[in-house]
């Protein structure tokens, strides 16, 4: 019996593979199957902080966090749903003069990028929001950013690519992928084979796993931010707030619960995936929270998680071709701030493999940077 | 050698019987409970000041209650004790602690963990559940037992399970009017039905001395009814429901207490990492263990209606049996007749509890009749109608992915009171057997803890 065939074979329906699908049918055309060991967006995807956020980013990465962003904004015309999208505006503070310096630099840098920041001064903070705890000096705020529902995002990527036409398996694990004459026969755990004339590694974590099969590794951890939520509240905090050294970020959704986030990152399990939050680090985050916004003292906290985020070592991801195998292509380990490119790496990659380029310079991202990283056994 | 660390979380009869087992060893162990008293649900103990006799708390099970008490309080200065301190997770081999006055929170690390953790109330919704003035029967008895209040002037009771007609013939007892009971099993024809063995079960015989009480003293009975609505914007103001005979009809009220049996509390097994089991007649997945208590995982003992509910007497020899089990585990010599005698009167309460399942069985079939307005997660305000909307077109037929899209079970109570009707919700919607929607994943803290300014405990 000879295996379904596809112009695209997406292994990992996160944002990025979900998003990557729904482009390829609706703007390319491209015959796709994805293929995702649990249900689409369930992973880092669908457990991160919903910052949708462009300041304080490596700046070279801003166009692609542009490009996505426009993608934010029509969600409701792509998708059919907003995803919880509010472009609430956020907000950096400083606690320091050393911290403010950081912002004051930033400001400058990200014009040249195309991304119009607000610098405010005490004043402007304490008049719009009082609320702040007396440490705050100063904040940067990026008017057009926001947040959203990271548990919607990547399902509706993934049931939109769907009604367009793509072909999705959810609870498929691959556990091969064999190199043919022309293209990728992939095999999955529940037995099923699909073969692409392309293939997406767009597999999180476990993507470094995949490249490193290719003979191309990489440095690739694991980790799990920690991560919180607080019963509903008044609402009272409009922007998404971070820090420049506070290691703490919040954002209040329209119901009224605050969700937070920050600090170290713990031990999460890979194989089968699992995180769970480490109470420590979660009672390590209360002094910091309550020093940002005082006024949370008492707030009961109702749950708290974790994900399994691939992390690399100069905390950028791989993005692009693969350098070793022709057809092959890889949008992997996004490092803690990938919710916010999903719908734009998305985009890219599909251009990419649709059209062999890409308007969105994507170079620093290509897996070469890690070519003189010896492959665990000789290609 | 250094002596085994033995955590406690639970101070009700399976709790209290472990910690004098540990006592009796030679050992202190660590005794955590979120009440501010030992007791546990069953024999909870009035607050300070409060002076009512054992019998009129206690009823029948006074001299029981009587004996835990004393056995508790034996135990002071041999045990550490830490009431009104709520265990919020559980991991890497130690348990961590809130207390509720806001104090400073603790870890404390364990050699065996025994969790005696006990039971809640099992909810089914019904148009109308959430107006004030509609609780559980648990809540109701327990307004009655600690504070001595009555949850209003004129009360309906509904549902089925042990707790029905105790709760009712309770409140009657201490001068509440009740305006009737609805039973939506038919306790009284089931009872009478069973072999003779079973229906001399206490808790069978007990209940029937409950209905003949009530009974005679002109309190209206109807069997066999299936809750239609409460009536009231703001407050209760009456219940309609359906009487075996097919016919509407309302009664007015002030209040309601309703529930349909107990469920246990498996958060903390849950996020110990203990395997479970689908159990069928209660629909609940359960953690596993051995006849001792054992669970899956290394130093993790399971005891009490936490594990199965399996009512009080059965809780106290479950105590006793994982406390042996996991000192025996530890190199210390335990009584092995002692253990032989307490898994035989387990395997009892095991029978016993399978046949309350059956005299009070759970109707879930109600739920596939509700209309799609009726709440379903009071905390989020997800009704039925979202969740069959999750299964239907967002195609989350199991409950974690339904709890992702639709925020099901999302809320402070973290689907204990939601998670087993939206699970049959799911599955009847999508024609599937009930096992197939899965149980809502525990997640850390089991009950909400206040934010404060704390470091990490080290
Ligand atoms: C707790 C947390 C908080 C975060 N906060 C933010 C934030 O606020 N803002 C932000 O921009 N980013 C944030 N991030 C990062 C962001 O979530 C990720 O960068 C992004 O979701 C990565 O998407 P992905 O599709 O690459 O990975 P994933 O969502 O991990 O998707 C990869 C998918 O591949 C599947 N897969 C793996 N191996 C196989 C296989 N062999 N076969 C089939 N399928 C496979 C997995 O099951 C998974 O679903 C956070 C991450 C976490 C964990
Ligand atoms: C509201 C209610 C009323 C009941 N009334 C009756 C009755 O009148 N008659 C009858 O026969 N049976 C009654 N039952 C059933 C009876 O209580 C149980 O069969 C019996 O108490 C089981 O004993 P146990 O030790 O397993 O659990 P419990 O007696 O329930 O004790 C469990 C203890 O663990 C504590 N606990 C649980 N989780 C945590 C945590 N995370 N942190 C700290 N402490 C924790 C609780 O505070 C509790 O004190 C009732 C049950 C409930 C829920």
């Amino acid at each position: 019996m000879s295996a379904q065939r596809y112009d695209v074979v997406i292994v990992g329906g996160g944002i990025m593979g979900a998003s990557t699908a729904f482009h390829l049918r609706t703007v390319h055309g491209k015959s796709v199957a994805l293929l995702e060991r649990g249900f689409v967006g369930a992973g880092a995807s669908g457990v991160n902080f919903g910052n949708v956020r462009r300041q304080g980013r490596f700046l070279p990465q801003i166009p692609l966090s542009h490009r996505s962003r426009e993608i934010w904004g029509r969600l409701p015309e792509l998708l059919g749903e907003d995803c919880e999208f509010l472009p609430t505006g956020g907000l950096r503070v400083a606690y320091s003069d050393a911290d403010m310096a950081v912002l004051e630099k930033h400001v400058g840098e990200a014009r040249d990028w195309d991304l119009h920041l607000d610098l405010l001064g005490l004043n402007a903070i304490r008049s719009r929001w009082p609320w702040l705890g007396p440490d705050v000096v100063g904040a940067l705020m990026s008017p057009a950013d926001g947040h959203a529902n990271p548990r919607l995002v990547a399902p509706a990527f993934g049931r939109a690519a769907r009604r367009a036409g793509a072909v999705i398996h959810e609870h498929c694990e691959v556990a091969d992928i064999a190199r043919e004459p022309t293209g990728f026969r992939v095999t999955t755990r529940t037995g099923l084979e699909v073969r692409g004339e392309v293939l997406l590694n767009s597999a999180g974590f476990w993507g470094g796993a995949i490249a490193a099969s290719f003979g191309e590794p990489v440095p690739i951890v694991a980790r799990g931010p920690q991560m919180a939520v607080t019963e509903p509240l008044p609402y009272f905090m409009e922007p998404v707030l971070g820090g420049v050294s506070s290691d703490i970020y919040l954002r209040q959704v329209k119901r009224g619960n605050v969700v937070y986030g920050g600090g170290l990152r713990g031990p999460v399990e890979t194989d089968p995936p699992r995180g769970r939050p480490v109470p420590d680090l979660s009672i390590a985050q209360w002094g910091r929270v309550l020093r940002f916004v005082p006024v949370l003292a008492g707030a009961q906290v109702i749950r708290t998680w974790t994900g399994v985020e691939g992390y690399m070592d100069d905390d950028i991801p791989v993005m692009g071709e693969s350098g070793t195998t022709p057809g092959l292509f890889h949008a992997f380990g996004f490092c803690g701030h990938g919710f916010q490119l999903g719908p734009g790496v998305g985009a890219v990659m599909a251009e990419l493999m649709a059209t062999g380029r890409t308007v969105t310079p994507i170079e620093p991202f290509h897996i070469r940077r890690f070519a003189h990283l010896k492959p665990a056994r000789p290609a | 050698m250094v002596d085994p660390r033995i955590v406690i979380v639970g101070a009700g009869p399976a709790g209290t019987r472990a910690a004098e087992t540990v006592v009796r060893h030679g050992l202190r162990p660590v005794v955590l409970d979120e009440a501010p008293q030992s007791g546990g649900q069953i024999y909870r103990r009035q607050p300070p000041g409060f002076s009512r006799d054992a019998k009129v708390l206690y009823g029948f099970e006074a001299g029981r209650a009587g004996r835990l008490h004393a056995a508790f309080d034996a135990l002071a200065g041999k045990v550490e004790h830490h009431p009104g301190t709520l265990v919020w997770t559980v991991r890497d081999g130690a348990v961590h602690t809130a207390p509720a006055d806001g104090g400073a929170v603790g870890r404390f690390p364990y050699d065996a963990l025994v969790l005696a953790t006990g039971a809640c109330d099992r909810v089914i919704p019904f148009p109308g559940w959430t107006t004030a003035g509609v609780y559980t029967l648990g809540a109701a008895q327990v307004a009655l037992k600690y504070q001595a209040c009555a949850i209003g002037g004129r009360v309906v009771f509904l549902g089925t399970g042990p707790l029905l007609y105790l709760v009712a013939y309770q409140y009657a007892k201490a001068g509440a009017e009740v305006a009737a009971v609805l039973d939506t099993t038919g306790f009284a024809a089931k009872a009478m039905a069973l072999p003779k063995l079973l229906a001399v079960l206490p808790a069978l015989a007990k209940g029937l001395y409950y209905l003949g009480w009530l009974r005679s003293r002109g309190i209206a009975i109807h069997e066999g009814v299936v809750p239609v609505r409460v009536d009231g914007a703001d407050a209760v103001e009456g219940v309609v429901f359906r009487s075996a005979s097919g016919e509407e009809r309302r009664i007015a009220c002030d209040a309601v207490g309703f529930g349909y049996g107990l469920q246990s509390e498996t958060q903390l097994a849950d996020l110990a990492g203990c395997r479970f089991a689908y159990e069928p007649q209660s629909r609940q997945w359960l953690p596993e263990a051995d006849a001792d208590g054992r669970s899956d995982v290394a130093g993790v003992y399971l005891a009490g209606d936490g594990r199965r509910v399996r009512g009080a007497d059965f809780a106290e020899m479950a105590g006793e049996l994982a406390a042996l089990a996991a000192l025996g585990d530890r190199g210390i010599a335990v009584d092995q007749a002692r253990m032989a005698a307490l898994r035989r009167g387990l395997d009892r309460g095991l029978r016993w509890g399978q046949a309350l399942q059956a005299v009070f069985p759970v109707p879930h079939h109600f739920l596939a009749d509700l209309p799609s307005e009726t709440v379903l997660c009071r905390c989020e305000g997800v009704t039925v109608g979202d969740a069959r909307r999750a299964a239907d077109d967002l195609d989350a037929r199991e409950i974690n992915r339904a709890k992702a899209l639709s925020r099901i079970g999302m809320g402070r109570c973290q689907g204990r009171y939601c998670g087993l009707s939206a699970a049959t919700i799911l599955a009847d919607t999508a024609g599937e057997k009930p096992e197939t929607a899965m149980r809502i994943r525990g997640q850390a803290p089991v009950k909400p803890v206040p934010l404060r300014t704390e470091e990490a405990a080290s």
